[in-house]
């Protein structure tokens, strides 16, 4: 290969076409036929990553398109900031104030939960977990992700809420806890499966120093791997943490649905893709609602940009930097 | 060897099992107290393996399984009930590839410090630049104690690995081929800084490279498929090889 490219830098100067070589027979490596390969796989898969892009783009342009007109007959502020969502009221209130506090406290308070436990059981599988151990449990651990989470909603409404209300005693079961439990468990495999990864390419040489150093290896996974593993944990953390934000089915299904801002961990609350999901099929076609509820999906886009903007500048600064 | 030189390590009848593979057979060999001893052979001989029996690093790779025994102080570390952990402080090791910590230049050597429970900093900062100095790398890094051990060159992180070694104070040096991934000068440095270091350290070196082993080691043990086929002065091994194999290898006939 170098040999290759040694000699058709040497032979070809700069300027002087591929063609006039490949006239002698013997000289393979100048032929036209491999450039036009070349040139017709590169541009053929350029132009499908563009499809992909540019129907990216559409979507976006037609969340814009739906959602601005909101902003005709409701302020930004009272939109961001106005506390009651009662859009088919007469008149309408649309305030998401309270949807955003949904979903705000849902994804933080599944966090809590999410992120110890899949960041714990990546170390167990990338350090500690016997190799037999660690087949049985990273296929479970993938299984998990794999759920449908209607799957996971409808456990939780039949299994979970009924079994919160009778232990805590509280009105329903169907609230900011139980949704937050149900939720921890869809983000635990992508926190747990990214974690993994990035402690697995922390090189074993860097183990095999600490503990030549007389490191116990529990110091060598906190002092040493864990540190050079950060930037992909924490990007791990955030990713985990926009599964949880965006998710729809299960807040839908366990949250409770009711639009207020949650002063209690047991308090319904009604977060912004439960609210979309469950209205947009009454919601007049074009109608002010209808247009409110695309702005509440901008609202929600741009919460998710925020994540993942997080999570690439996370990246780049815990990046190994020696 | 002269007599009156202290065997500070020495293995018996060792020999090390990878899974059903046998990596060593029966290995008996002395190491002499504030010498160096260059453990050579060809590729896949056993001589790294070897090595890194002395220290129980081979616990680390799984499936592994030793037999005999690596008597260290009267004991054999080979034991169920043998502390790895201080162990290993007490017989350092450096790596073939250099391999600092994605931290401070301070912080690689302090590290073996910190994880031994030794928090006084003042004392932390003395022993990182005795240590430094050890190595013949405080010069080139007394202002920039601070910044990334990943941006010195490969020979200077090889002497930061050896500062960091050194650090903790072993009694027995490891080193597995220190120079083999670095260039002519930074590789003179790292021999240099071998001869300066023998005086306080016993050092066991696993190198490739004959001329280093016949420069630096005072002994030499030749490996050949995972079994030492002999041992001697380093002058003697080298003029006057007893058996043939040695002779072939180290006139370059094979290897």
């Amino acid at each position: 290969m170098t040999y290759r490219e040694h000699t058709k830098g040497e032979m070809i100067p700069e300027g002087s076409s591929r063609g006039d070589r490949g006239a002698a027979p013997t000289d393979t490596l100048t032929g036209r036929g491999t450039a036009l390969g070349e040139w017709v796989a590169e541009s053929s898969l350029l132009i499908i990553s563009l499809i992909s892009i540019v129907v990216l783009g559409l979507i976006l342009l037609f969340l814009l398109m739906e959602g601005l007109p909101t902003f005709s007959f409701v302020s930004v502020k009272a939109f961001i900031l106005g506390h009651l969502w009662y859009p088919t009221d007469e008149p309408p209130d649309f305030g998401i104030l309270a949807l955003i506090m949904g979903s705000i406290s849902v994804t933080l308070i599944s966090s809590l939960i999410a992120v110890p436990s899949g960041v714990m059981t990546a170390i167990y599988l990338s350090e500690i977990a016997p190799p037999k151990m660690a087949e049985i449990l990273k296929p479970a651990i993938e299984l998990l992700a794999s759920l449908p989470s209607v799957v996971i909603g409808f456990f939780g409404m039949v299994a979970v809420a009924p079994l919160m209300q009778r232990i805590f005693d509280i009105p329903t079961g169907l609230n900011l806890f139980t949704a937050s439990i149900m939720l921890a468990f869809m983000s635990i495999p992508t926190i747990c499966t990214i974690s993994e990864d990035a402690l697995r390419s922390v090189p074993v040489t860097y183990r095999e120093a600490s503990m030549a150093l007389g490191a116990t290896p529990f110091e060598t996974i906190s002092k040493v791997t864990v540190p050079a593993a950060l930037s992909g944990i924490t990007t791990a953390i955030i990713l985990g943490m926009s599964r949880a934000i965006g998710e729809t089915m299960v807040v839908l299904m366990v949250a409770g649905g009711a639009a207020i801002i949650p002063g209690s961990l047991f308090d319904p609350i009604r977060p912004m893709p439960a609210s979309i999901a469950s209205e947009m099929g009454e919601a007049p076609f074009r109608g002010d609602h209808y247009h409110a509820l695309f702005a509440t999906g901008i609202t929600l886009f741009l919460f998710t940009i925020l994540f993942n903007i997080l999570a690439m500048s996370a990246s780049r600064r815990f990046r190994l930097k020696g | 060897m002269t007599n009156e030189i202290e065997t500070i390590i020495h293995t018996q009848d060792l020999s090390l099992f990878y899974g059903d593979f046998q990596a060593l057979h029966d290995i008996s060999l002395p190491f002499a107290q504030r010498q160096v001893t260059a453990l050579i052979g060809p590729s896949g001989c056993g001589k790294s393996s070897f090595l890194r029996s002395l220290n129980r690093m081979n616990d680390l790779t799984s499936g592994t399984r030793s037999e005999g025994a690596v008597i260290f102080e009267g004991t054999n570390i080979l034991e169920k009930k043998i502390d790895v952990v201080s162990l290993r402080r007490r017989i350092g090791m450096v790596f073939q590839k250099p391999n600092p910590f994605p931290k401070s230049i301070y912080d690689n050597v302090a590290y073996g410090l910190v994880v031994n429970g030794i928090k006084n900093r003042s004392i932390v900062a003395a022993r990182v630049e005795k240590s430094l100095k050890q190595a013949a790398l405080w010069e080139e890094v007394k202002d920039r104690l601070h910044k990334p051990a990943l941006g010195l060159s490969g020979g200077q992180q090889q002497r930061l690995c050896i500062a960091r070694a050194l650090a903790v104070e072993p009694e027995i040096l490891l080193m597995d081929e220190p120079a083999s991934a670095l260039d002519p000068i930074a590789t003179q440095k790292i021999e240099e800084l071998i001869l300066e270091l023998k005086e306080r350290y016993t050092i066991i070196i696993v190198t490739h490279n004959m001329q280093q082993a016949a420069r630096v080691s005072n002994t030499t043990a030749f490996f050949y498929m995972g079994r030492l086929v002999e041992v001697g002065s380093t002058n003697a091994l080298f003029t006057k090889p007893v058996k043939k194999e040695t002779e072939d290898y180290i006139t370059g006939r094979f290897g």
